[in-house]
């Protein structure tokens, strides 16, 4: 029996067994593009299902920590926040922050989570790590709207600066997409992960210029800081929305490195741990 | 014109897996690390390795029914996993020249906190379809699936056989040059099952290649013209469907003779309850059974956790199921009492089956999860007698069953 319709293109597939580190294939990915949207929209759609307050945590979260940080830290322990006043100093900080730590918390557990799906159907495997991140992606835009009643109210014009914004969200994305890819695939074996990463964005939090200033700081401390890819991030947020702290310079170079490296190794481990997963999960 | 391209073509495909300590499923971080320290850096060596599939070189033509046949763990999941792109193989390769669509279960990825509507597409785009290519085929798959008027409720408030309705219309509107399916008609009530043959010999009279994996010989071979039968990894019969499932049968007895049923590995479910021993006795406790006579099966346990219950298959012997018997369901009539070892019995007032051999399956279910299930636990013969007054022999009997009948008709011989 011949194939009945004449197929314009008929897609071939090579199932090969896996070959040490190979190089990432983007094409894939690409054709289930669709599926990463869709997977996206289901965890939005989710995550705010019977919940009282719905999306509104999207800006509570950030907003709460504000004021939590505002009061002890800046009211009682008198942490500086260079020119600034310390709500907004910390809403700059808090806001990429947030974003950040959800990301790579549910980034990290992506795949874990997503177990009978792996062990029964083919996907590109990238597309739940990339996925979760997004959905966090969507949270921080509408918490990046509070941005603008925040600084009239503290009656800071805005500059042209704010128009860097966009590349310091893509640093923290980044960040995070290269944290997930790692510790996802991780956790598919180890379920350590599971421990280790509320602990792990706890450390990442003191280490980096939340709650308090780096620009005590001095080079070539200050690039070495950088190395940590959130200090980057949030310099940049700080400096974007109210000028505080220095302009973007070597720190947010070392950040960009961090951030490639951190981004390559894990993409090309989950690339190595994809093809065994459904055996392993 | 039509490309001269195999469907699927495998080359030397094999799979092995790696049991022991070291690559344990759940292995923690640190004892990794102290094994990778341990070994000096070098590639563990595994304890035990296991073949699923060993050197599988197959070659599928477009449009061609396929079934994959084989006792537990003989592979032919394996196979299909590779073919799905669920897994990878160790050695050799696979080509497929077309889109595969597979139904390894069906309902994956459905979310029960969203609508049966949003659950369409989201599961559209896990099986490789567009948005677009949903949207044309929505009203097809909402028709086939039978449950137009709750496509806004979540699927958490369906039964679970509206929630298959639904997940298996999708798959089956997916319109794959390639499709996988294994064991999806286990579920749904009959007339949804019917249904589902249906479409898939449509999918296959349309020029599609079909793969089928089934214990279910009847289904098997209504649908697929050749067959693959794999032991232990390997393929045994490749050739038309009923060859395959000849062969298949007659080594599923001779291992029931071979081995006794406590030493069988070919075995599913999580073992915490083991199938050890079935009597199968007639009324006199011998080991002959007859049509219409009492009979006892009984089955020793080994293992014991809360709320067993155990159930079996009858086939005939050609692999076509002839009736279930399950002691999920309770009845007034049943026993339940302590035992040191645990064992079911089931007794069986009259065995209204014809006279021939047959095979049981066994399953056993506690603790709301499957224990144990062996393929061909065992088989017995019923042997001639008389139902009803009335001699039943093994030449003359039609079908399975044998009904103890009471006549009325013309007296012969008097004019």
């Amino acid at each position: 029996m011949a194939a009945a319709e004449p197929s314009i293109e008929i897609p071939t597939v090579r199932i090969d067994p896996p070959r040490g580190l190979i190089g990432f294939d983007l094409k894939p990915l690409w054709e289930y593009r669709q599926l990463v949207f869709f997977l996206t929209w289901r965890d939005l759609k989710v995550r705010y299902k019977q919940t009282a307050l719905g999306a509104s945590w999207a800006l509570l979260q950030p907003l709460l920590a504000t004021v939590v940080f505002t009061i002890f830290f800046g009211r009682v322990a008198h942490l500086s926040s260079d020119v600034a006043p310390y709500m907004i100093f910390s809403f700059a900080g808090t806001l990429p922050w947030t974003y950040f730590s959800n990301a790579m918390t549910m980034g990290s557990n992506s795949l874990v989570s997503a177990a009978t799906m792996i062990t029964k159907v083919y996907f590109p495997r990238i597309a739940l790590p990339i996925s979760s991140v997004l959905g966090c992606a969507f949270d921080f835009f509408c918490a990046a709207f509070l941005i603008i009643p925040m600084m009239a109210w503290f009656g800071i014009s805005p500059s042209l600066r704010l128009l860097t914004l966009p590349f310091f969200f893509l640093l923290a994305t980044a960040t995070a997409l290269g944290v997930s890819f790692l510790f996802a695939a991780l956790n598919v074996r180890y379920r350590d992960v599971k421990y280790v990463m509320p602990f792990l964005t706890q450390i990442w939090l003191f280490a980096t210029p939340v709650v308090y200033s780096a620009s005590g700081l001095h080079q070539p401390w200050r690039a070495l800081y950088g190395l940590n890819p959130m200090v980057g991030v949030i310099n940049g947020f700080r400096w974007a929305i109210v000028g505080s702290g220095q302009a973007p310079g070597l720190t947010t170079v070392a950040s960009v490195a961090t951030t490639l490296v951190l981004l390559v190794i894990g993409a090309v481990y989950l690339r190595r741990v994809d093809q065994s997963m459904a055996d392993v999960i | 014109m039509a490309s001269p391209a195999l469907a699927i073509k495998t080359e030397g495909l094999s799979k092995r897996y790696r049991l022991g300590a070291t690559t344990a499923s759940y292995a923690t971080l640190a004892e990794s690390i102290a094994n990778f320290v341990r070994r000096g850096g070098r590639q563990a060596k595994a304890s035990r390795v296991l073949w699923a599939l060993r050197d599988v070189s197959i070659e599928i033509e477009p449009g061609e029914t396929v079934a994959f046949i084989g006792r537990n763990g003989a592979g032919k999941s394996t196979l299909l996993k590779i073919l799905a792109r669920i897994t990878s193989p160790t050695e050799g390769y696979a080509t497929l020249h077309g889109r595969v669509g597979s139904l390894l279960e069906v309902g994956t990825g459905f979310h029960g906190e969203l609508s049966g509507r949003e659950n369409v597409y989201l599961n559209g785009a896990l099986l490789g379809l567009t948005r677009r290519e949903i949207d044309q085929r929505f009203d097809e798959i909402v028709a086939f699936s039978e449950v137009e008027e709750f496509l806004d409720t979540p699927v958490k408030r369906y039964s679970s056989g509206m929630a298959v309705r639904l997940a298996f219309s999708v798959a089956a509107h997916l319109e794959p040059e390639i499709l996988l399916v294994d064991e999806v008609l286990a579920v749904g009530d009959l007339a949804f099952q019917r249904k589902c043959l249906g479409k898939m010999s449509e999918v296959a009279s349309a020029g599609r290649t079909v793969i089928f994996v089934s214990h279910n010989m009847a289904v098997i071979q209504a649908l697929c013209r050749r067959g693959i039968y794999l032991e232990h990894g390997e393929v045994q019969t490749d050739g038309p469907i009923q060859a395959a499932v000849t062969d298949y049968l007659r080594a599923l007895e001779d291992k029931a003779e071979a081995l006794d049923l406590s030493e069988r590995t070919d075995r599913r479910g999580t073992q915490e309850v083991r199938l050890q021993r079935i009597g199968i006795r007639g009324p006199d406790g011998s080991g002959t059974i007859a049509s219409g006579a009492p009979a006892e099966f009984s089955f020793e346990l080994i293992g014991m956790t809360r709320g067993l219950s155990c159930r079996f298959i009858v086939y005939d012997q050609l692999g076509h199921p002839v009736t279930s018997v399950s002691s999920a369901q309770p009845a007034p009539q049943d026993v339940y009492e302590h035992q040191d070892e645990p064992h079911f019995d089931c007794h069986i007032d009259e065995l209204l089956l014809v006279p021939g051999r047959y095979r049981l399956d066994v399953q056993i279910h506690g603790g709301g999860q499957l224990q144990d299930r062996v393929e061909g636990a065992a088989y017995f013969d019923v042997v001639d007698a008389i139902v009803g007054g009335r001699p039943i022999s093994m030449g003359e009997s039609v079908g399975h069953l044998v009904l103890p009948t009471r006549w009325v008709g013309p007296k012969s011989g008097v004019g």
